[in-house]
């Protein structure tokens, strides 16, 4: 059909002119993928190395690279360090995680489900305000949101952590796309005919058709609350009460930095991660790729 | 809920039922009316209320606070300072020496980051076998604390022993004298820059593939009359059909760029002192803030520099969309 055309291998020309997801992957595809992934993955790697390893293993050239035997003693040093409270910060990770996790479902479902289903004054203004609230730096509160926790008496507890985390802006965004598309205008408007008031909708028909997002956004929610670090840094930094991210700061602070250690504490605190992405990883992908924004 | 269910039972006595009939139509009535005109503002209520406390509130405040004395070791210091914190920010060397390593590392960190991102989305976009966990693959860095890994990029990067040191005398440099990345602006950059491309190029990438699956199959075969390899294909098509999600994630690296803290924090061989090296060869603008505020304890100027911050981020996320626009629809 055109110059180039016939100069092509007749494989190559059939290729062209499909769409790039019809076509399959040939072995180069995979193996930049198989690269991909173990540069995704080695640093994770890596730090279980020297998580398992010897003092002298660590700083060896060329560079250890299989697992030794010491992560239980590397681990157990980590967990008996004083003022660092390095089990007390998991489970206070734990806490904060889920409290966050918890309240952001429950709330964005809410206000998703009314800027969605329901008719009321100003509601189109309203959601471009939730909209908005997206752009805005959250460095540029910081120093009056540290003075506002000291007003209120909360500042280096976990409390300072979780309450500015209570809602987010992208959750009910997400909400409000989900239930428009999930739940259909036929059965709210039947359950409306029988007289259930609007919480009874929420509750028997919106929630169950929901809960797949539910799971995308509480997985979000849990990773991006978890790995959160200059907030916490700022209010329980020095305090009885870090969450695990801080305490690793603390664990990795100081004149003469244990490294296995460090790592081995670090290791300790991504494995409820690696877990959900396990067991979530689906959700996760599917979360991102419905429009999930960096918190 | 329905009308049966609540009607009384038909053998209870007569007074009682037509009472019941007459005063239960009117409670509805006037609950139906609360239920459809307040409900709606309760259901959406927590997340404004929430936002206004621990969003707007301190937005606000800030700008009081920049304009005043507020220092956390001098409680009696106060009173307004007019634009004395902004004056001082303009001839702090620290503040300009800090813009300067953000943009280098924003710079080092964004452009590699959406261009490979690109190129595993082009992967990523094929027919592949066990195509969900390759997705979920390219996310390991995406769910790894940033505290975590920048722990293991601090010992990468070591000067004695370290692996990135090994690597580089395995091709022939410093064997005699392995580099010191943390002793060198170009160097620390780098090697922060290193950290934040590996989080964030697989969560990119996914984003761009949910774009490029969205692209009509048809236009694949009409550019097939021009004999487009998938090169062409590439920078022809695709690239030009996700120029809004192109977009998106230029303005969201620039505002996650230009607020870099956790790197730069945790990189340093003493996070504690939060002084961007020894000579603040990398620190940013987030760090300063932190440090002015809470180690040298003067939230005034802390909060006259996130404003600071603020403005120099809306310019540049400006101007990137922009950018990005023209360059889009020059290639088209």
């Amino acid at each position: 059909m055109t110059a180039t055309a016939p100069r092509l291998k007749p494989r190559r020309r059939a290729e062209i002119g499909r769409a790039p997801q019809d076509t399959g992957g040939n072995w180069r595809t995979y193996l930049a993928l198989v690269a991909v992934l173990a540069l995704s993955a080695f640093p994770l790697y890596w730090m279980f190395v020297i998580a398992t390893s010897t003092d002298e293993a660590v700083s060896s050239i060329p560079p250890t690279v299989v697992p030794g035997g010491e992560f239980m003693n590397n681990l157990r040093e980590v967990f008996t360090l004083q003022q660092v409270y390095f089990a007390a910060s998991l489970i206070n990770s734990f806490i904060v995680a889920f409290v966050v996790t918890a309240s952001t479902l429950f709330f964005c479902s809410l206000a998703g489900f009314a800027f969605a289903k329901l008719r009321f004054p100003g509601r189109d203004k309203l959601m471009i305000v939730v909209i908005l609230t997206l752009t805005v730096p959250n460095q540029l509160g910081i120093v009056a949101l540290y003075i506002l926790m000291g007003k209120l008496g909360w500042n280096g507890t976990l409390l300072s952590v979780i309450a500015p985390f209570l809602v987010s802006a992208f959750g009910v965004f997400y909400m409000r796309q989900f239930i428009m598309h999930a739940v259909p205008d036929e059965l709210i408007e039947s359950a409306r005919m029988d007289g259930a008031l609007t919480m009874r909708v929420y509750w028997s028909i919106v929630l169950p058709a929901i809960r797949p997002a539910l799971a995308v956004l509480g997985l979000l929610t849990f990773v991006a609350t978890w790995n959160e670090f200059q907030w916490p840094l700022i209010q329980l930094n020095g305090t009885e009460f870090p969450t695990s991210m801080v305490a690793l700061s603390d664990l990795a602070s100081g004149n003469y930095v244990i490294y296995r250690r460090v790592l081995a504490g670090a290791f300790a605190a991504t494995v409820p991660l690696l877990v959900l992405l396990v067991l979530g990883g689906r959700q996760i992908v599917r979360g991102i790729m419905e429009g999930a924004v960096k918190s | 809920m329905s009308l049966t269910r609540s009607a009384p039972p038909a053998a209870s006595p007569e007074p009682a039922q037509r009472r019941a009939a007459k005063s239960a139509p009117k409670q509805r009535n006037w609950l139906h009316r609360f239920d459809n005109k307040r409900v709606p503002y309760l259901l959406i209520s927590p997340f404004f209320l929430l936002f206004a406390i621990f969003g707007l509130f301190p937005i606000v405040f800030n700008g009081i606070v920049a304009l005043r004395n507020w220092r956390l070791d001098d409680p009696t210091l106060t009173g307004w300072a007019g634009l004395a914190n902004f004056e001082k920010l303009i001839h702090d060397e620290a503040f300009w020496n800090a813009l300067g390593n953000t943009f280098g590392i924003f710079i080092l960190a964004t452009v590699p980051q959406l261009l490979i991102a690109l190129m595993v989305a082009n992967l990523l976009n094929r027919k592949l076998r066990g195509n969900t966990w390759w997705r979920v693959g390219v996310l390991l860095p995406y769910v790894t604390p940033v505290a975590a890994s920048t722990l293991v990029f601090a010992v990468f990067f070591a000067r004695d022993n370290g692996m990135a040191n090994w690597l580089l005398s395995l091709v022939g440099f410093g064997q005699d004298t392995p580099l010191d990345w943390r002793a060198y602006k170009w160097s620390s950059w780098i090697a922060i820059a290193t950290m934040v491309n590996w989080k964030w190029i697989g969560y990119n990438a996914l984003l761009y593939l949910s774009a490029m699956q969205s692209i009509p199959k048809d236009v694949y075969e009409a550019a097939a009359v021009d004999g487009a390899g998938p090169w062409r294909q590439l920078w022809r098509i695709t690239v030009p059909m996700i120029q809004p999600v192109l977009i998106f994630t230029v303005v969201l690296s620039t505002i996650g760029g230009l607020q870099l803290f956790n790197e730069p924090m945790l990189f340093e061989e003493n996070p504690a002192a939060a002084s961007g090296g020894s000579n603040g060869q990398w620190q940013t603008i987030a760090q300063l803030i932190y440090k002015v505020g809470w180690k040298d304890l003067n939230l005034g100027y802390a909060a006259a520099m996130s404003w600071a911050l603020f403005v120099i981020i809306l310019i540049v996320a400006a101007l990137n969309a922009l950018a990005t626009n023209r360059l889009g629809g020059g290639r088209r």
